[in-house]
């Protein structure tokens, strides 16, 4: 049997999945990128490969994407995260619509139509603010565990907006808001609020939006935030977080049927 | 995309010459200002350069130099010290990396050209602000520093229609350069001498046109990468026979590369529009990727704001205010837009690169919607990727690379 891999290097973490002929998913993995790319594909790889009987290696088609998508020497192909996004939400969600993927250093919003194909796609990276390290730091600063965000933010009594651009900044407001004995789950709601603001700051996010990357597999919180905000629903794939490697393995997929074509 | 080409730049032979006739150019400079041979003007780029070489002014452009600072890689030594005086890090990365190297008394000019120690010290600043107020300041620290006179034409900005009101002020504010010049150069103004290098620059002003038309051509035979090294004698020997004589040559090479089928870019795919400031650290690099991804980026508006198409040595004074003030970065947004939709069509381009240039924003076109506007009426996608012309530290390499491989993945699958 062949199978299909797709392995999403990221900055922050790396992500493996893999698929059979029917596209169904077999296995993933996920771990932290650390400073070896390599050594992360490697294991997030292996780790996908434990649920299968099979040797996985013996006969696949890998593609790689993300941060470290050319440092992997055994891929077959590598594809940008932008195309993997927008075609593992195509996938599950095979209609017009708005990706907005939130990562550990990155967000992106990609704007997919009726046939798959992508139209416009903006990438920010100039800085920490609206992603997954905006939110380290923040968690750092108030002292609280990175894990227990979720929860805070769900026993918030109230809005409150952090305004800053910058994360530097943003950390003295949540000096001034803990002078002002704001209560710590008001500030990380206000924290949650603030990379929705930067997301919605890239583009209109017109039509249906599929949120997914880590920080809302990790975050849940920020779907529910995200649809209040916008006023209608939010769409999120079951693996939000496997979203690029999914989209890889897919890609892995395409480049064999077009071979047999 | 996947797998990595072997990507080489295709040499431009007349480059050689090129090199040659702008060491000429820098030694020429370095020996006038030595021997005091002849009196040195510095002059922005889009300057009345052909007024100041008719009054016998050897010209250097520092604008030239900014860019050679960036090329070399050498601009984050200089813009740090720049910024410590009190130059924000935000203005053009050309004027801090330049005053910089200035005060750190460096030049990439000495390591280019052995025996030549500094830049040649001018008698006289002369800036027009069509391009932006920057090169007024940065021509203003080195008058306060070098006790230097200063003067120039402050242009109308963001105009439409270029007017005969606009165009007669512009004449009369270069009229009035005229006794101060007179006074510095010890040269009295003549009008035939004014319209005989109004008439060399003028010719090699149609011929730099015709080099960049040579790209109508598909395959196109010059990238924008090379173009923007082979602009060099367009800016710095403009009204010279030399200049003419360079274009001739690389235009003959560039057609016969079009008679051939060469192409910059072997399996040309892709055609390209480049918007804005070239990121001079990073053009090999840029260069080289488009190469692998089989695209070529041959269009620019940068490359054609060394055409003049107005200049008429019958009618010097109103021909270059008319020249200098239709230039893109002066025009309005309608202007900007009908600019880009008339290039697209006729060079059959595939979409537009917008570099949003964090030191200039005059010369960002991103920042008023114009992508989005020209997404709409060309249906064709753009990208805009954020960097600077100097200053690599806003430029991400990996950010820069990824935003432009998907882009051509997003043209793939169109
Ligand atoms: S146009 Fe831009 S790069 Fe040129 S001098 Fe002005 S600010 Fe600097």
């Amino acid at each position: 049997m062949k199978y299909y891999v797709g392995i999403d290097i990221g900055a922050s973490t790396t992500k493996a999945l893999i698929l059979d002929g029917e596209r169904q998913v077999l296995g993933s993995g996920v771990v932290f990128s650390g400073a070896d790319f390599s050594r992360a594909a490697d294991e997030a790889f292996k780790r996908a490969c434990e649920p299968v009987a099979e040797d996985v290696r013996s006969s696949c088609f890998i593609t790689t994407t993300g941060y470290g998508r050319k440092n992997i020497a055994y891929a077959d192909q590598n594809m940008t995260e932008i195309s993997c996004h927008a075609l593992g939400t195509y996938h599950h969600f095979p209609h017009p619509h708005t990706v907005v993927d939130i990562g550990g250093q990155d967000s992106k919003v990609i704007t997919v139509e009726a046939s798959g194909n992508r139209t416009h796609f903006r990438m920010n990276r100039k800085c920490a603010a609206g992603t997954g390290a905006f939110l380290e730091e923040m968690a750092n600063r108030l002292q609280v565990e990175l894990d227990d965000l979720n929860e805070l933010a769900l026993q918030a009594e109230q809005d409150i907006e952090i305004n800053s651009y910058c994360t530097v900044f943003a950390a003295s407001e949540i000096l001034t808001r803990i002078r002002e004995g704001v209560s710590v789950p008001d500030i990380v709601r206000g924290v949650f609020n603030s990379v929705i603001r930067r997301v919605i700051e890239m583009d209109p996010l017109e039509g249906s939006i599929v949120l997914c990357g880590g920080v809302v597999a990790y975050f849940p919180v920020l779907a529910k935030m995200f649809e209040t905000r916008l006023g209608r629903e939010i769409f999120v794939p079951p693996l939000p977080q496997l979203t690029g490697a999914l989209g890889a393995a897919l890609y892995s997929w395409k480049a064999e049927g077009d071979k047999n074509a | 995309m996947g797998s990595e080409k072997n990507a080489s730049i295709k040499r431009i032979q007349a480059t050689g010459q090129m090199k040659k006739i702008m060491a000429d150019y820098f030694y020429q400079l370095d020996e006038a200002a030595r021997s005091g041979s002849s009196k040195i003007a510095w002059c922005t780029s889009v300057g009345p350069a052909e007024l100041l070489l008719s009054l016998g002014f050897q010209v250097y452009y520092p604008e030239n130099h900014g860019a050679m600072l960036g090329a070399t890689r050498q601009a984050n030594d200089y813009i740090p010290v720049a910024n410590a005086i009190g130059y924000s890090p935000d203005i053009c990365s050309y004027l801090t990396s330049d005053i910089g190297a200035y005060i750190k008394q460096e030049t990439p000019l000495t390591r280019a050209y052995p025996g030549i120690e500094g830049l040649p010290r001018p008698d006289v600043l002369v800036f027009n602000t069509n391009q932006c107020r920057d090169v007024q300041d940065w021509l203003g620290w080195y008058a306060r520093e070098l006790q230097v006179p200063i003067m120039g034409v402050s242009t109308f900005r963001n105009i439409g229609d270029v007017t005969d009101l606009a165009v007669t002020n512009i004449a009369g504010q270069i009229r009035e350069l005229i006794p101060e010049l007179e006074q510095i150069s010890g040269n009295r103004f003549d009008l035939d001498r004014f319209r005989e290098v109004m008439a060399l620059s003028g010719r090699c002003t149609e011929l730099w046109k015709q080099v960049l038309e040579t790209n109508l051509a598909k395959p196109a035979p010059m990238s924008f990468f090379d173009a923007t090294i082979q602009m060099g004698p367009a800016v710095v020997l403009r009204g010279s026979e030399t200049a003419i004589a360079y274009y001739e040559t690389l235009l003959a090479e560039l057609k016969t590369r079009v008679s051939e089928g060469i192409g910059a870019v072997d399996n040309e795919r892709f055609r390209l529009y480049w918007e804005g400031m070239p990121v001079w650290g990073k053009l090999r690099d840029l260069s080289e990727l488009f190469i692998g991804l089989d695209t070529a980026v041959i269009a620019s508006t940068y490359c054609n704001s060394w055409i003049f198409d107005a200049f008429d040595p019958e009618d010097p004074f109103n021909s270059m205010a008319r020249a200098y003030t239709e230039i893109f970065i002066v025009r309005d947004e309608a202007f900007k837009q009908r600019y880009i939709e008339d290039i697209v069509s006729r060079f059959g381009l595939h979409g537009l690169i917008f570099h949003d240039s964090k030191t200039c924003p005059n010369n960002s076109n991103n920042r008023y919607c114009l992508p989005e506007r020209l997404e709409e009426s060309l249906q064709i996608p753009t990208l805009t990727i954020n960097g600077d012309l100097n200053d690599m530290r806003c430029y991400s390499d990996e950010q820069a690379k990824t935003n432009i491989e998907a882009f051509i993945e997003q043209l793939e699958s169109r």
